[in-house]
């Protein structure tokens, strides 16, 4: 009996093991972020370049940071659940614009002056918000992605929470699904605005 | 007449060869306008860009991960090769630069672990499992020698071994 046991005990172990390891995305890469106060910056406004935005302005405020792209395939796919977040208003949504010419791959960036690349992301930035609807209470341009890299931004989209202190308290890899909404974002910020 | 037709044919055969020789020709040298904009940041300070390679191999690239930012060609990489070409150029240290990366990615961006509390068991599991394996191996052999003693033979036994013995010798 003893003899089958041990084997038996050892297989179903190892069974386990994979199938817990099986199960895990490795996409989802804990952030060292989160409980960090978010990095600072100040970057063009969408709808008013000469104006900037910083986090700071946003202190006393619960609000989503979301790193969005016209090209980025996925955004696309969490856009609604994003208008619909909007239309509560109970949230205030701030858009990063992520690389919004060069991140899109089809362009060669040695022919673009910055000028151009930023008339260019306006335009196209602009008129994906006009065909999918504007979400946001603002969105900002980081043409180059420098921003995006002191946030830690590795696949678009991308959704931190921000609690009142301007600490991040989530980071949501990949596109919100309702789900993740109502399961996870939601009593979030319901807690973190008490 | 057909003995005639055969020098020509040799000669248009070897201007389609030419022709192959110059086509493959451009075909190759035009890859190189495009290779140039690497090459010429590594021209312009080469142990900057030995320091580079040696800490982009050490780093996972996010977008593929089973590929070192060193290797990858996914735009994120470009960037992250920038940002630490930038940071070299500034004079930080190569524990500062890593620092830099951690603090953004976490520790899932070293391919090497820093050794602590939440990384002892995959630092020290391989060997756990080696010496646990080892333990195991010698406890069952000791039990198993202990249950196979030398156990003498009755004397009945002996004589059915010596006729067995004696019968194996006549045969050969």
């Amino acid at each position: 009996m003893n003899r089958f046991l041990w084997p038996l005990i050892g297989f179903i172990v190892l069974v386990v093991l994979l199938a817990v390891g099986l199960n895990l995305n490795p996409r989802e890469v804990p952030s060292p972020l989160v409980g960090k106060p978010t990095p600072a910056f100040a970057l063009p406004r969408l709808d008013a370049l000469d104006k900037t935005f910083s986090p700071d302005e946003m202190k006393g405020k619960v609000w989503l940071l979301n790193v969005w792209a016209s090209w980025c395939v996925s955004c696309r796919q969490e856009h609604p659940i994003l208008v619909e977040i909007a239309k509560n208003k109970a949230i205030s949504l701030v858009g990063l614009n992520y690389k919004e010419v060069r991140g899109d791959g089809s362009f060669d960036m040695d022919k673009i002056s910055a000028e151009s690349e930023k008339a260019m992301a306006v335009e196209r930035a602009s008129a994906w918000l006009k065909r999918h609807g504007d979400p946001y209470a603002l969105s900002v341009l980081d043409l180059d992605g420098r921003v995006g890299i002191d946030y830690g931004v590795y696949g678009v989209p991308e959704t931190y929470v921000i609690d009142k202190a301007g600490v991040i308290r989530l980071k949501h890899i990949g596109p919100v699904t309702p789900d993740i909404f109502t399961g996870k974002i939601l009593p979030l910020v319901a807690e973190l605005s008490k | 007449m057909t003995n005639s037709t055969s020098p020509t044919k040799a000669r248009r055969g070897k201007g389609s060869q030419r022709f192959l020789v110059v086509w493959f020709l451009l075909a190759v040298f035009h890859v190189f306008p495009i290779m140039a904009k690497e090459a010429e940041s590594l021209a312009q300070d080469e142990a900057a860009e030995k320091r580079l390679v040696a800490i982009s191999s050490e780093l996972r690239c996010l977008v593929c991960q089973n590929e070192s930012l060193a290797g990858s060609n996914a735009e994120l990489a470009h960037d992250l090769r920038r940002e630490i070409r930038g940071l070299i150029q500034a004079g930080k240290s190569d524990g500062e630069i890593m620092d830099f990366m951690v603090s953004r990615y976490g520790d899932f961006v070293r391919y090497r672990p820093p050794l602590k509390g939440s990384t002892l068991l995959l630092w020290f599991g391989p060997g756990l499992l080696l010496v646990g394996g080892i333990g195991g191996l010698v406890v069952f052999l000791r039990r198993r020698a202990r249950l196979l003693a030398d156990t003498p033979l009755s004397e009945a036994e002996a004589r059915e071994a010596a006729r067995l013995l004696d019968n194996d010798g006549r045969k050969s």
